[in-house]
């Protein structure tokens, strides 16, 4: 891959749906259940095909170490946006900062430590509108918020896309007992209700969740679970779900281990305007622990 | 020697008629490895159906400053699921220090908790142990309460526990 298309590859996987196929950016934990007083957690962050491994390129999170030199493009600037901002809730609800970041070649890190007892969650949430057009039969791109559009794109661009892009990246960890104030949704974009616990989930039991598109139920949403550590095996193992009409699904987790749940869901139903489609993810690490 | 087993019987003899008892005999093997640290062991009492029911010890590295040695006390993570994570340790007269390879016995009375106030049933004495640098390992023995007539039940472990067993009198 050319660095200034890896680079265009980046800014796009960061803020676009996380489809499948595509590379999937994520977020792995050290560890997701801890005991004692003086706990902490180290973060990897990047975005990679297999799950997971280093092998694309770093996470960049706003804030978090100092980003490589993107490479100087030859023609056309390459499309950036700025790093995404990592949010950590603690179990009370406040914010808290991450510690010793690092951004290296193939992957971000960061620590946190738990100074709170129950369940913080790691969220990285990006909304923005992504418009496509055609200058003189070259294809062009912008992302930013509405309020910018005007400014950027051309108003009587031809073949003019604009869609309303909201994905969210989540992983949860517990020092002690779990606690349930980090779980509320922000009835933004598509979010992971847990039903049963996210730090409470074992090999042999059946979990149950539920996915809200803009605080409703996320109905007949397809829901991809894939299990880590596909190195050492042919198989993806992937597991296929769709929720019900309450936006609810389960499933019986085959073996412990780490697992990257995924949803999307595209629509050109009740856009608010300048949109003309409307597109939202998410994604979350979850960490499967043997009974 | 004599002496001492009369005085005991004679004790025995003065508690309550009713008083029934609860040995449980809890067996680290010693091990031949590279590293050996002594493990971290959860016992507990657990319903027919698996659900905790009562904690009766947990040895873990309590002396350890500001409390470090709780950081591993998820590695029993069955007793840290059902239990440990909901407690504030350490816990009179359940958390003690790790033990060394050998017999430990442990006397439970109906007269005092946490058998005193356990509801009649079917339960199972529960033995998780987890060692640093090792395996982790969990027997479950079962027994009947209240006791109608002494019984002995007995689990083996194959690597960090050997016999766990209990006697019941009462």
């Amino acid at each position: 891959m050319k660095p200034a298309f890896k680079w265009t590859a980046l800014a796009l996987v960061i803020c676009l749906p996380l489809s499948a196929q595509a590379h999937r950016a994520w977020m792995q934990p050290s560890a997701t259940v801890l005991s004692g007083d003086d706990s902490w957690i180290t973060v990897d962050a990047a975005v990679s095909n297999d799950l997971f491994y280093f092998e694309h390129v770093p996470l960049l999170l706003e804030g978090i170490g100092t980003p490589l030199q993107a490479p100087a493009a030859s023609g056309q600037a390459p499309m950036r946006r700025p790093p995404s901002q990592l949010q950590i809730i603690a179990p009370d609800g406040s914010s808290i900062a991450a510690e010793n970041g690092n951004i290296g070649h193939y992957r971000t890190t960061f620590d946190v430590q738990l100074k709170q007892k129950g369940t913080y969650k790691l969220a990285v949430a990006n909304s923005g509108l992504l418009a496509t057009w055609k200058d003189k039969d070259q294809p062009r791109r912008w992302m930013g918020k509405a309020s910018e559009l005007a400014n950027n794109v051309p108003a009587n661009a031809a073949d003019l896309k604009v869609t309303q892009s909201d994905s969210r990246m989540e992983t949860f960890v517990t020092s002690g007992n779990p606690t349930r104030t980090v779980l509320k949704p922000t009835n933004q974009g598509l979010e992971l209700v847990p039903i049963t616990h996210p730090n409470d989930l074992f090999a042999g039991e059946t979990a149950e969740f539920s996915l809200l598109i803009d605080g409703k139920p996320a109905k007949n949403l397809e829901v991809n679970i894939t299990p880590g550590g596909n190195r050492y095996r042919s198989e993806t193992g992937e597991i296929e779900r769709k929720t019900d009409e309450q936006g609810k699904f389960s499933v019986t987790w085959p073996v412990a281990g780490m697992y990257w749940l995924q949803a999307e869901t595209t629509s050109t139903q009740g856009v608010a305007k300048p949109a003309n489609e409307r597109r939202a993810s998410y994604s979350a690490t979850l960490e499967v622990l043997a009974p | 020697m004599r002496k001492h087993l009369l005085f005991s019987l004679a004790l025995l003899l003065a508690g309550p008629a009713f008083a029934a008892n609860l040995d449980i005999s809890v067996e680290i093997p010693r091990l031949d490895v590279a590293e050996y640290h002594r493990p971290y062991i959860a016992i507990w009492l657990e319903k027919s159906d698996q659900s905790h029911a009562a904690d009766l010890a947990v040895w873990y590295d309590v002396k350890m400053a500001d409390k470090k040695g709780e950081k591993w006390l998820k590695d029993l993570r069955q007793w840290w699921r059902k239990s440990g994570r909901n407690l504030e340790l350490p816990v009179d007269g359940v958390s003690g220090a790790t033990q060394a390879a050998g017999a430990h016995k442990l006397h439970y009375s109906s007269d005092k908790a946490p058998l005193k106030d356990l509801a009649p049933g079917n339960y199972f004495v529960v033995v998780e142990a987890a060692r640093e640098v090792g395996e982790r390992e969990l027997l479950r023995v079962p027994f009947t309460w209240p006791v109608q007539q002494p019984a002995q039940q007995q689990a083996q472990g194959k690597q960090e526990l050997g016999t766990v067993s209990i006697q019941l009198k009462p």
